[in-house]
């Protein structure tokens, strides 16, 4: 691997270390979610370091080059963050759809009560809770 | 003196709903009528509270499965025995709802599906009907009871199934084959019974465009996944 080509993976192997610990730092980030862009800048950077562990990895997959071995690593990792986002969309929308029906339940409780106490005070014996 | 609770999803039905609440409420005096506003754009709101139902609604649009699922939760935090769910569009014969809870409220079953094959000339699109036809196939072997509507929107049932579809266990993504294995394998005793159905006279359906391949899809999908659960009611 020529110096220039280890050095530009290096740095950037630093650079997402650094920004996701600032990101997680700074609370825009949860912790939850640098996991796995820490554990690849990491896995990364370690296969950069230790260039003949790259050289094994990418004969025992069967790639034609090193740097092959590191883009498959990179699209290995986009396609686990979608499957961690998938699932916590499912989880979200989940979420969402039941604070939404508490909310119209809630809205439906107070409305009905509100009927009460005017039929109560008033003595309104019309409207839709006349049922 | 059990409680019986009627549920309508309804979503832009202001032309229809009336009707429907009125018809319900001369088929079944006692029953609360609940309609379930899935955040219409129309007056379905007013309609529906003018004719005499509670309206919950919905603060966006959620699709039917929710709607549903939001009457479920209504009857079961005010404490209803029975439920009965019917479209908003006028298909279904609020007449044949008695019909419906008789088998349910005997404690001969847990459930009841108003089926519109049974000694019925209801006759589906072609596409719709080989649809119908494949998933009939596989609840009837599944369940080992041959079942001839599974996609009806018209069903009773008591409050051990309302407890159970209050959860997150509910499919709310079209809520139709898969249910009735789910049911079945949760221990649910489920009959049918045959029931009118009218013409839809604006011929609107859930099912247009690309939602039948994905309904098939879905439906496929969460047949395999369910068969792959455990059995019982906390699945």
């Amino acid at each position: 691997m020529p110096v220039s080509q280890k050095l530009f993976a290096v740095l950037i192997c630093c650079f997402v270390f650094v920004v996701t610990i600032n990101l997680v730092r700074k609370r825009k980030l949860r912790e939850e979610y640098s996991i796995l862009w820490l554990l690849t800048s990491l896995f990364m950077f370690v296969l950069v370091i230790r260039y003949e562990w790259l050289v094994k990895l990418t004969s025992l997959i069967g790639a034609g080059l090193p740097t092959t071995t590191l883009f498959i690593c990179s699209i290995i990792f986009l396609m686990l963050i979608a499957v961690q986002f998938s699932i916590k969309i499912s989880h979200l929308t989940n979420q969402m759809k039941n604070l939404a029906q508490e909310n119209a339940l809630l809205q439906a409780a107070i409305a009905e009560s509100r009927n009460v106490v005017t039929q109560e005070c008033c003595g309104v014996a019309d409207g839709p809770m006349k049922r | 003196m059990h409680k019986t609770i009627v549920i309508i999803p309804a979503y832009n039905e202001e032309k229809r709903i009336a009707a429907v609440v009125t018809g319900v409420c001369a088929a079944v005096p006692d029953a609360m009528v609940v309609v379930v506003n899935d955040c219409s754009r129309d007056d379905t709101v007013a309609v529906a509270s003018k004719a005499g139902a509670i309206v919950v609604s919905h603060p966006f649009n959620m699709g039917y499965g929710a709607a549903i699922q939001t009457g479920y939760k209504y009857a079961r935090n005010m404490g209803y025995d029975y439920l009965v769910q019917l479209d908003a569009d006028g298909q279904h014969d609020p007449a044949c709802i008695p019909a419906l809870l008789a088998p349910v409220i005997a404690g001969e079953v847990d459930i009841v599906i108003g089926s519109r094959f049974l000694g019925n000339s209801y006759r589906p699109p072609f596409a719709r009907r080989a649809g119908m036809a494949l998933f009939r196939t596989i609840v009837s072997i599944v369940t080992g009871k041959f079942v001839t509507d599974t996609t009806s929107g018209f069903q009773a049932f008591n409050r051990d199934v309302i407890s159970f579809f209050a959860t997150d266990i509910f499919p709310v993504d079209y809520p139709d084959a898969d249910m009735l294995i789910m049911l079945h394998r949760a221990g649910f005793r489920m009959s049918e019974v045959p029931v009118r159905m009218f013409e839809n006279s604006e011929g609107k359906s859930m099912h247009s465009g690309l939602k039948p391949l994905y309904y098939m899809f879905k439906m496929l999908l969460s047949i395999c996944v369910t068969l792959m659960r455990e059995k019982g009611k906390g699945r």
